[in-house]
């Protein structure tokens, strides 16, 4: 799916854009974009050092063990194959309190992490677990308690309140996690791999 | 507000001083632990590069060539009926691609509109309801070398589209 829509992206921004003769804006955004996404990556080479220090000083401290524990049965409702000595489930923790905390930087390692431990328990290498498409949507759908970088935006637009926005943003972000996670739970059945 | 925001900034601190005062409890070497740890820092941030070019590069051809003006153009119609701020339509459909992407759509609607307007809250409760979704895909999904995303993509488009609806129904409610 991913496939289609990234080539839908790009064949209708070369073909429109050469013939509505912006083929040179095309070019440099194509250039600039890339030449951006590569600075943003070496530029969280730090941040991820940091996170990823900081999870081994608490995986070897065993903090991670017993917050998998702790949390078993929260993660087992949403994540039904994570077995129950799966370090999966203290990376998904972690995963999703850092979005909560809107620590999108931390999350990112720890989400990679907990993607490793669920792909080594699962039976078909190719085809995405029911755990991994749940911990993907919750991801997608934003669990952040404190939306900083907005309200940041609205100070510096010039808003008499900016941090106003606090009580529906986290509205909206308590339905759009409730909605993402019914819908996955009742697409959960289809196409599994056997 | 002001407690909110004392305790979000205590946060990270507490967590990062927390972390070290818990391995020297239980006898860790810190030091060594976080160097260990911190190793995969850059492989993380090199293994990741390939899907931020991928999606980043894409979505700045897309907007170039003038094919997102024209999908807005052509979608906002579609919206007036639904009571949605047919202002905040570039932030919707830029979300789920890319967040630096998000955050210059919200900046534009912010001083376009003013930030205390019925479109600049809507559009502030709704970037904070969702998340980039298909960078985030490809790259989770990637990086295990999984290429049947399944409902993935479906269900997050849903709860995408779900807080549309709820941000501007509760800023509707609240404002």
């Amino acid at each position: 799916m991913v496939n289609y829509i990234w080539a839908v992206l790009i064949i209708a921004g070369t073909v429109v854009g050469i013939a509505t003769g912006n083929a040179a804006a095309v070019e440099s955004a194509a250039i600039e974009g890339a030449k951006e996404a590569a600075l943003l990556c070496i530029s969280l080479a730090g941040a991820y050092a940091l996170w990823l220090g900081l999870l081994n000083i608490a995986k070897e401290a065993g903090l991670i063990e017993s917050l998998a524990r702790r949390m078993r049965g929260v993660i087992s409702a949403l994540f039904p194959d994570v077995s129950k000595e799966d370090e999966a489930s203290g990376y998904i923790t972690l995963n999703i309190v850092t979005n909560m905390l809107g620590m999108g930087n931390a999350a990112t390692p720890f989400g990679l992490k907990a993607m490793k431990a669920l792909q080594a328990s699962n039976p078909c290498k190719h085809s995405a677990t029911d755990s991994m498409c749940m911990l993907l949507i919750i991801n997608a759908s934003s669990v952040q308690l404190l939306p900083l970088t907005v309200i940041a935006l609205r100070g510096a637009a010039g808003s008499s309140a900016p941090a106003e926005i606090v009580l529906s943003a986290l509205l909206a972000t308590t339905v759009t996690t409730f909605v993402g996670i019914l819908a996955g739970k009742i697409f959960q059945r289809t196409g599994r791999c056997r | 507000m002001q407690i909110v925001t004392l305790i979000s900034s205590l946060f990270v601190p507490l967590f990062i001083g927390g972390i070290v005062v818990f391995g020297l409890a239980k006898k860790v070497s810190v030091y060594e632990a976080f160097i260990k740890g911190a190793k995969q820092g850059f492989t993380t941030s090199i293994r990741i590069l390939p899907y931020v070019v991928g999606f980043i590069f894409a979505i700045r051809i897309f907007t170039a060539s003038g094919c997102f003006d024209f999908l807005a153009s052509l979608l906002s119609p579609l919206l007036k009926p639904a009571g949605i701020p047919p202002e905040i339509l570039p932030l919707a459909l830029l979300r789920p691609f890319s967040g630096s992407a998000a955050v210059g759509a919200l900046t534009t609607i912010l001083n376009r509109y003013g930030p205390d307007s019925f479109a600049g809250r809507c559009a502030s409760t709704f970037m904070g309801s969702s998340e980039t979704l298909f960078y985030t895909t490809a790259l989770y999904f990637g990086s295990v070398g999984i290429k049947k995303t399944r409902y993935t993509i479906p269900a997050a488009l849903i709860s995408e589209v779900s807080g549309l609806l709820a941000s501007v129904f509760i800023c509707r409610l609240l404002f």
